[in-house]
């Protein structure tokens, strides 16, 4: 029974140790109150305590499943990690305490400003921005900033190659550029002689994900960084995929000049259903000066704040107060936990599950997209060739495997490649998960040969079978109506 | 090595598989140029006992202040099973639900919550939340400006009363873009409220919106049906920005003036989220039916399965990043679920009889206090308007040393307006809420009278960096 | 590829559809591009009494998983717009040709002649089509 909180509602129910018992006149103005009640659900605790609980068992999760979605490093978030965020000590810190009282967050928050420096060769970092995009935002408000300062007015463009995730060209227009896609070549890497003929003086930067959406490594990397600089334009690193080379290679040293970090991926902070994330930025020398504020510093034995005041050129505040400081604690901990060994150990794992994955595919029949790369800490696969002969697509796949117990890969990108899933197992998993999964697509295939119906009707052991989202977007009904029950 | 689970078998034989000697050779595509072979800046690897050891040496740092600060982040009391059940790994590491087969959980919690939060603003929808409240209101003024496409250029008129640092958000996000123009719109010295009778004579020019924040930066309530019939007037669009926590006691951004506001934003972080440092928090944003295709961030929709039984999808996808690309409503991916899912528990919890009765224990809390304030040598109550629960406050010593002795006695007494708003003087912003006591009230009275009472120049030489 | 393709209307290489009526011309997506589009679910049209160019972008349509923007083959005054598109945006699905026109034009005289001579023939659509098969 799928109902709503609203359907157990009866007027007058409350959680009544929750609310605090004084009831005496309210001398507001009249017009100024407000005279109807609020729908909100009028139910006991248990009934709250009860109605949430089963809807969390409708979710899938990192803790319950298999969740190897493409280019969203769902590995394990340590749960000692996440009580230890909880500490009183910690909830209880108004953000706008004095220094005194903040020495211990802001001994955290220092400190992984450094270690984020050192994982990504970089020369400063802010930890405001609170998700990837919004860490692009502030990368490119960087790029725009840097160049305004120096003059250079007429940069109007920022290159975006095709496969980049949507939230680059978005996140390009937002900060009032045009955006010019570049084209990619057979083999995944961005193609150079186009990227030659795009450049110039209208050219405010270029926005790369390395290993890129397409799962490979860009490897003419240091030959783009050349062209762009020597066109005048910055190179923005969009961290995304920084798991497949964590502890291997530094965005620093292959020529960025401004990137963000995933919280939510790289450093295994839980993403809640859709968010909180955290997206701190980290450039070079040369943008040191445009980070958003506020950051954190040491002076002698004490942290201070580093603010608008200090910090002349900074592109602003982000936030009201300073970023998701839950997810920076818990990113924190986790690199501590990590410790240096550990940190260089993350890439060479995740890669060895994502090959390793790959090839147990290919040699069950699946069709990997860039059949002659390595892959990186994901790599595609395309169900095209199945698409024609068995007349499946990789939705219908992507529903079974939910069936089988497994969270479907990311589907149908990136655009270019038909009928794609895009897999990233993480290093956390075990071997024995990832040959389950094997044997569960082969299955999958199997029963496509007989019959196809069965995926395309899948799934069937989940809370619900498959939605009507056309129905949804042309009927739209986003609240419940208080006359509906 | 931490969370790793492959043993050296293991290891072997995936080596095997793949047709590789050594773990080495899977990066034999990267430069041997740019690899690095250690990261000697990160510290050593600890256990979870020597982490916890840390972190509670540290989170003792930051502890045992009895907060009267606001400024938009505010102590509520959460009940325990807000967060024990938000924490549950079904709701806590679960990605955005993409496949919302096996995501109904999340998504009809966002549903209940779109519901919940556009009731509580009189509002038609809302999405399923935003970072945070400055950044809310920033995309509010964007959506605004999309709503009204034949001005050329866009101007918004901003409440100097309206948070500071959401004024700096604003200015940061929405600056990127040239064609925005943002108006500061000054306050009156006596009351605290905005003065947008002022404006008219500047204006030559159409006013594409209108922000209103309810209560003001002050804790000053503003006139908001005067706002809006001025904003509606003039062909603006207007934004209430407010407190979700008042609104079960004030009258919501929907039914100001004769046609109600067209958005409502703000910081959800009153409902059930603890101050923890700035965030995460989440920010909401509810708006008119019409407003719907520019609403930016995620959203749910209600539909059938193919057996015509109820469920939950993400909607109106068409407007997202990872579709429109350069053309979207926002650049916006992640959104705050985590945090929306515990306010909902809290917002299911109070209910609209139990949210009542938190935000006027609020009010008759700060009340007190002012009371108490009014009597007391030097200290003057700023502003004679009706507030919720912050007040401003003059003091007759500098408010940073005043700030700096109470913090000796534990007592975090409020934010400094002198820096931000030095036309006030030396002024300290107090916020009390529910959680406080009569006898609460009265120590920080006590505190502050002896702390004023001191000789000015033992005052002057207390060392206060911030 | 079994999506209709009528002689007797003109193309555009972005996929629009023309079809001439003295001095109006009716404007609307192909049956291959709303197969490839699928099930619609909104339309944004231009605005009566606004003028549209020749390769601006000037309504867009959405499905579910994507939204495209629909390029004027022509230059002119939009006389007219389909208002049911807007309650029913699955006409186009239905009746790409017919109920699911788009919006009508009054083209500039000046333009005219060279906007025309740069649309598609059936026959060139087609090909065009078949080529982006592959």
């Amino acid at each position: 029974m799928s109902e709503l909180i609203f359907d157990q509602s009866r007027s007058g129910r409350y959680a009544k140790a929750q609310a605090p018992k004084k009831s005496v006149k309210i001398d507001i103005p009249a017009h100024l109150l407000r005279k109807d009640k609020p729908f909100l659900p009028e139910v006991s605790e248990l009934q709250a305590v009860r109605h949430y609980t089963r809807l969390s068992r409708k979710n899938f999760s990192i803790d319950t499943q298999f969740y190897p979605l493409g280019s969203c490093t769902m590995k394990y978030n340590p749960r000692g990690v996440h009580r230890l965020a909880m500490l009183e000590g910690f909830l209880l810190r108004h953000p706008l305490s004095l220094d005194v009282h903040s020495q211990g967050y802001m001994a955290c928050a220092y400190e992984l400003q450094e270690i984020l420096k050192a994982v990504t060769g970089m020369r400063g970092a802010s930890l405001t921005p609170m998700a990837g995009a919004q860490g692009e935002f502030a990368g490119v408000a960087m790029i725009r900033a840097y160049h305004q300062s120096r003059n250079d007015v007429a940069r109007t463009e920022m290159l975006v190659p095709d496969a980049a995730h949507g939230t680059n060209p978005a996140t390009a227009a937002q900060c009032g550029y045009t955006v010019r896609e570049i084209p990619t070549d057979s083999d995944g890497n961005v193609n150079i002689e186009s990227l030659r003929a795009a450049v110039g003086p209208q050219t405010a930067g270029i926005m790369l994900t390395n290993p890129s959406t397409l799962g490979v490594f860009e490897q003419k990397i240091e030959e783009i960084a050349a062209i762009m600089h020597k066109a005048g334009g910055l190179l923005y690193y969009d961290g995304a995929n920084l798991n497949a080379i964590l502890g291997k290679v530094r965005p620093g040293d292959m020529g960025f000049d401004v990137m963000h970090i995933n919280l939510h991926k790289t450093f295994a902070t839980p993403h809640g259903g859709g968010g909180p994330g955290g997206g701190p930025v980290a450039v070079s020398e040369r943008l040191v000066p445009f980070l958003p504020t506020p950051m954190v510093i040491k002076s002698g034995d004490t942290y201070q704040w580093l603010t608008e005041k200090e910090c002349p050129q900074t592109i602003g505040r982000l936030s009201a107060f300073m970023g998701n400081a839950g997810i920076i604690l818990r990113a924190y901990m986790y690199a501590r936990l990590l410790g240096q060994e550990g940190m260089i150990r993350v890439a060479e794992f995740a890669t060895l599950n994502a090959n390793y994955l790959l090839a147990r595919l290919k040699a069950a029949g699946f069709t990997p997209a860039y059949a002659k790369r390595r892959a990186s800490h994901e790599f595609i696969i395309t169900l095209k060739k199945e698409a024609k002969e068995l007349h499946i697509t990789a939705l219908d796949v992507a529903k079974r495997l939910l069936d089988y117990g497994f969270h479907a890969p990311t589907m149908y990108f990136p655009l270019l490649v038909p009928e794609c899933l895009l897999i990233e197992p993480t290093e956390t998993e075990a071997k024995e998960v990832l040959d389950a999964f094997v044997d569960a697509m082969i299955k999958i295939i199997e029963e496509a040969k007989t019959d196809p119906a069965l995926l395309q009707e899948a799934p069937y052991n989940l809370p619900v079978r498959r939605l009507d989202e056309v129905r949804a977007a042309r009927e739209l009904d986003l609240v419940y109506r208080s006359d509906e029950k | 090595m931490p969370f790793i689970p492959h043993t050296e078998h293991d290891v072997k034989e995936m080596l095997a598989t793949i047709g590789v000697a050594k773990l080495e050779n899977l990066f034999d595509e990267i430069p041997d140029s740019l690899r690095v072979k250690n990261l000697p800046a990160i510290p050593a690897s600890l256990t979870e006992m020597e982490l916890a050891r840390l972190m509670r040496q540290r989170a003792a740092l930051d502890s045992g202040m009895l907060c009267f600060m606001g400024a938009g982040a505010y102590e509520h009391h959460i009940p325990a099973a807000v967060w024990d059940i938000a924490s549950r790994g079904e709701f806590l590491t679960a990605y955005t639900p993409y496949q919302a087969e096996a995501s109904q959980g999340t998504l009809q919690l966002l549903y209940e919550y779109q519901t919940m939060m556009a009731s509580l603003m009189g509002l038609d929808v809302s999405n399923a939340s935003l970072y945070e409240g400055g950044s809310a209101a920033a995309e509010a003024i964007l959506m605004a400006a999309r709503s009204h496409r034949k001005h050329k250029t866009y101007r918004v008129l901003i409440p100097r009363a309206l948070h500071p640092y959401y004024r700096d958000v604003i200015k940061t996000i929405v600056g990127q873009q040239d064609i925005i123009q943002l108006i500061e719109v000054p306050f009156d010295a006596a009351t605290g409220q905005t003065q947008l009778s002022a404006m008219e004579k500047d204006l030559h020019d159409e006013v594409t919106a209108v922000v209103i924040p309810q209560p003001n930066f002050f804790g000053v309530l503003e006139d908001a049906d005067a706002m809006t019939d001025w904003a509606h007037a003039h062909g603006a669009i207007a934004i209430g920005v407010v407190n979700p926590m008042a609104m079960a006691l004030l009258k919501p951004p929907g039914q100001w003036g004769k046609k109600g506001a067209d958005i409502a934003c703000g910081e959800g972080q009153p409902l059930g989220v603890p101050l923890a440092s700035g965030g995460p928090y989440y920010g909401f944003l509810c708006c008119k039916r019409d407003f719907v295709r520019q609403l930016p961030g995620r959203i749910v929709g209600r539909t059938v399965d193919k057996e015509g039984k109820q469920g939950f999808v993400l909607t109106l996808q068409a407007r997202e990043q990872h579709i429109r690309r350069a053309k979207a409503t926002s650049n916006i991916c992640t959104n705050q679920g985590l945090l929306v899912t515990a306010s909902t528990i809290y917002m299911s919890l109070l209910g609209p009889e139990g949210l009542r009765q938190v935000a006027e224990a609020c009010y008759l809390n700060a009340q007190y206090l002012k009371k108490k304030l009014e009597i007391l040598h030097g200290v003057e109550v700023v502003f004679h308007s009706p507030c919720f629960h912050e007040i401003v406050v003059r003091l007759s010593k500098p408010v940073d040393k005043i700030l700096r002795l109470l913090a000796n006695d534990k007592i975090q007494a409020g934010f400094n307006l002198a820096p931000i708003y030095p036309e006030l003087g030396e002024c300290l912003l107090i916020c009390v809420t529910e959680t406080k006591t009569e006898a609460d009230i009265e120590w920080f009275v006590k505190c502050l009278a002896q702390v004023l009472a001191m000789n000015s120049s033992t005052i002057k030489n207390i060392e206060c960096a911030k | 590829m079994n999506n209709s393709i009528p002689k007797k209307l003109k193309y555009s290489r972005t996929h629009e559809w023309v079809r001439q009526d003295d001095d109006v011309l009716t404007i609307g997506i192909t049956d291959h591009a709303q197969t490839m589009l699928g099930d619609l679910v909104y339309v944004e049209l231009p605005e009566p009494e606004s003028n549209v160019e020749t390769g601006h972008e000037c309504a867009v349509v959405e499905s579910v998983k994507a939204a495209a923007d629909v390029y004027s083959p022509v230059s002119g005054e939009v006389i007219e717009i389909n208002e049911a598109l807007l309650e029913s945006p699955q006409l186009i699905n239905e009746d790409p040709y017919g109920k699911g026109w788009l919006f009508r034009v009054k083209p500039f005289e000046s333009e005219i002649a060279e906007d025309v001579a740069k649309l598609l023939t059936a026959d060139q659509y087609t090909k065009q089509v078949a080529s982006e098969a592959h």
